[in-house]
């Protein structure tokens, strides 16, 4: 089970999610997206970049509230809200937009 | 992505009947098979990595061995007449109409071998007793199977002889993680909580990083310091709750709820990084040494921050193990205050302060919500609140009555003690069993869905973050909102009325953290 991205394999879990996350990079990203069906613009982008920093900081993804708050801030309060981060990650914002991120998948019961 | 899907032509359940029967079609649910543990995952709980050569002999004897230290093991695997009373009664079975999802015979997939190997006639005569070898392909059959049972024992209200599916289901994967054969959602997840602290991963710094974000809320919300604290020696309440409440919604929204609760009872209280999960997945696999080690991080928590209570948040089987397991596993709890029930459910402090008239509330701060209650299945048929027989029903409608004008109850058939599974409890909260998840969940919702037609029911109330979370998936599904999930503490959150505060909060967009900072719309962000 792997990615091929500019002549490079990267490892990934049944699910997709990346067992090296220090392999990530944003063509790898993109590849990961189109799978998913996302055709990655800014503001994904944006989150992407919140989620990857936040786990530099904290080694693990933010609570969707944190994320919330932080794209409330960042594009404003029509789209700080679960709702809009649905439609930018259909499968929902934490997972799917890990996935992409490079991130470990959330686990427990979320 | 999974796609989702109910054939109508299979499941029946619907708005007028939510728990009919289905088109029985056999096999419709063979290929169902969670994700298998990867080997570190199962020698970290002390189960063998991969499955081992000579798996035959050691699934028999260990077999062997439940029934002869279980005695309600063995009672359930002796004492079956095939009555037939439990076939209709697994939401399962209703969903995906495989008849190896009736619970009785779901439970025959091991009660076939365990007469083969352990009763007379089966030894000498199997034919004439349905007992069968142990084979891969009944290996195969019991993993796919024993994990399409949430263990939320709803047949068993049913079954004349008391006979629990659920004991039937955690025995089957306690014997399977002997073998090596282990479920990577489950087994990842224990060894997660051994390492950090919790089912999500969520170190000490996060914890309290994501603590300190919501009290700003709080204070934003109603210009009060409330806090939630962590770590702090000398509380008087350990609070034990699920890691969803620090991380998912509406999970989070509950534990805000909770902090307003005490902060309105001036009570002394934290939270532990070190037992940072009430979940206890160790009763899913059925293995009682996990079990143990789990429960044993929240007494060492207990002791050493020197808390005189322990309060269980808002998750259905953490309850159950909370009530029935805590202090078989990890007591005595000698060093506790006596005069409280140890441990406690947060409902239960809740509605004993509206009771003492301690709380105060603007029920008009829920006018907009119409609800209906969803009894979780652990909390319902595996434990009590309170002191009185039912009060694991009671308390949490009362407390939902005291806090808002509109509550509605579901169809008889499917609340209280004879509740529907959310479809995602026992360890099948995971993506690659979104199937079976959404085919469990439709009596539930259909029954929603009747609630909403002839009552205007706008949203559901659940206590467990398994719920919760299986619920906000399945929603949308089902024509409802996303959000029409909501914690208890949630709407007790909305409307309590706390000395001092602010009236509305003016929703300024001012001071909102943390920002994107450094992280340009499209820069590599790493």
């Amino acid at each position: 089970m792997s990615y091929e991205v500019n002549g490079a394999t990267v490892e990934h879990d049944e699910e997709g999610y990346i067992t090296d996350l220090s392999a990530w990079n944003k063509d790898l990203a993109a590849l990961i997206a189109k799978d998913e069906n996302i055709d990655m613009n800014d503001e994904h982008w944006e989150v992407v970049n919140f989620l990857r920093d936040y786990y530099e900081e904290y080694q693990i993804a933010p609570a969707v509230r944190v994320l919330i708050k932080a794209v409330k801030k960042s594009m404003g309060k029509e789209k700080g809200n679960n709702k809009y981060l649905y439609t930018l990650f259909p499968y929902g914002p934490a997972k799917q937009a890990c996935k992409i991120a490079g991130l470990p998948k959330p686990t427990g019961c979320v | 992505m999974v796609e989702l899907a109910i054939d109508n032509k299979i499941s029946r359940t619907s708005i007028d009947d939510p728990t009919a029967l289905p088109c029985m079609t056999p096999d419709a649910m063979v290929g169902s098979k969670p994700f298998l543990a990867a080997p570190d995952h199962n020698t970290k709980l002390g189960f063998p990595g991969e499955l081992v050569d000579d798996w035959k002999e050691k699934a028999i004897a260990r077999m062997g061995y439940l029934a002869e230290t279980n005695k309600a093991f063995k009672v359930y695997l002796d004492t079956c007449v095939k009555c037939g009373a439990c076939t209709d009664k697994c939401h399962y079975y209703m969903g995906s109409g495989d008849p190896k999802n009736m619970p009785v015979a779901r439970q025959d997939l091991l009660r076939s071998v365990y007469r083969r190997y352990f009763t007379f006639a089966g030894k000498y005569f199997p034919k004439l007793v349905g007992a069968v070898d142990l084979t891969r392909e009944v290996l195969d059959d019991w993993y796919s199977y024993y994990h399409q049972c949430s263990q939320c024992r709803r047949c068993s209200v049913f079954c004349p002889y008391g006979i629990d599916t659920a004991e039937i289901s955690m025995a089957a994967r306690d014997i399977m993680d002997h073998i090596g054969v282990g479920q990577k959602y489950c087994n990842e997840i224990i060894g997660k909580v051994m390492d950090v602290g919790n089912n999500l991963g969520l170190n000490a710094k996060a914890l309290k990083a994501t603590m300190e974000d919501l009290e700003e809320d709080l204070e934003d919300e109603t210009g009060l310091e409330i806090r939630i604290p962590v770590d702090e020696h000398g509380a008087d309440i350990l609070l034990i709750t699920p890691s969803a409440d620090f991380f998912a919604e509406p999970h989070i929204d509950g534990l805000m709820g909770y902090a307003k609760v005490f902060h309105a009872a001036g009570a002394s209280w934290t939270v532990s990084s070190y037992a940072s999960e009430a979940a206890n997945f160790g009763m899913f696999i059925g293995s009682e040494e996990n079990t143990a080690v789990l429960c044993n991080r929240i007494r060492k928590a207990a002791e050493d921050l020197g808390v005189k209570r322990i309060i269980f948040g808002e998750c259905g089987h953490a309850w159950r193990v909370a009530y029935n397991f805590l202090n078989t596993l990890a007591g005595p709890f000698d060093f506790l205050d006596q005069n409280y029930p140890i441990p406690q459910h947060i409902l239960e402090y809740t509605w004993d302060l509206i009771e003492r008239d301690q709380l105060t509330f603007d029920k008009s701060k829920n006018d907009e919500y119409r609800v209906t209650f969803h009894d979780s299945c652990n909390v319902s048929r595996a434990s009590r609140m309170g002191d009185k027989p039912g009060g694991q029903f009671d308390i949490p409608r009362n407390v939902l009555k005291a806090v808002c004008n509109n509550y509605y109850d579901m169809p008889d058939e499917t609340i209280r003690e004879k509740t529907l599974c959310c479809g995602g409890g026992g360890g099948l909260l995971t993506d690659d069993l979104m199937d079976i998840r959404k085919k469990g969940s439709s009596p539930r919702m259909h029954a929603l869905q009747q609630v909403e037609r002839d009552f205007g029911v706008t949203h559901m109330v659940a206590i467990c973050a398994i719920c919760k979370t299986q619920f906000a998936k399945m929603m949308p599904e089902f024509g409802f909102d996303r959000e029409a999930i909501l914690s208890a503490h949630q709407l007790v959150s909305n409307a309590i009325v706390l000395e001092g505060q602010i009236d509305e909060d003016d929703d300024d967009d001012e001071d909102m953290e943390p920002e994107m900072n450094g992280a340009s719309a499209t820069g590599d962000g790493s």
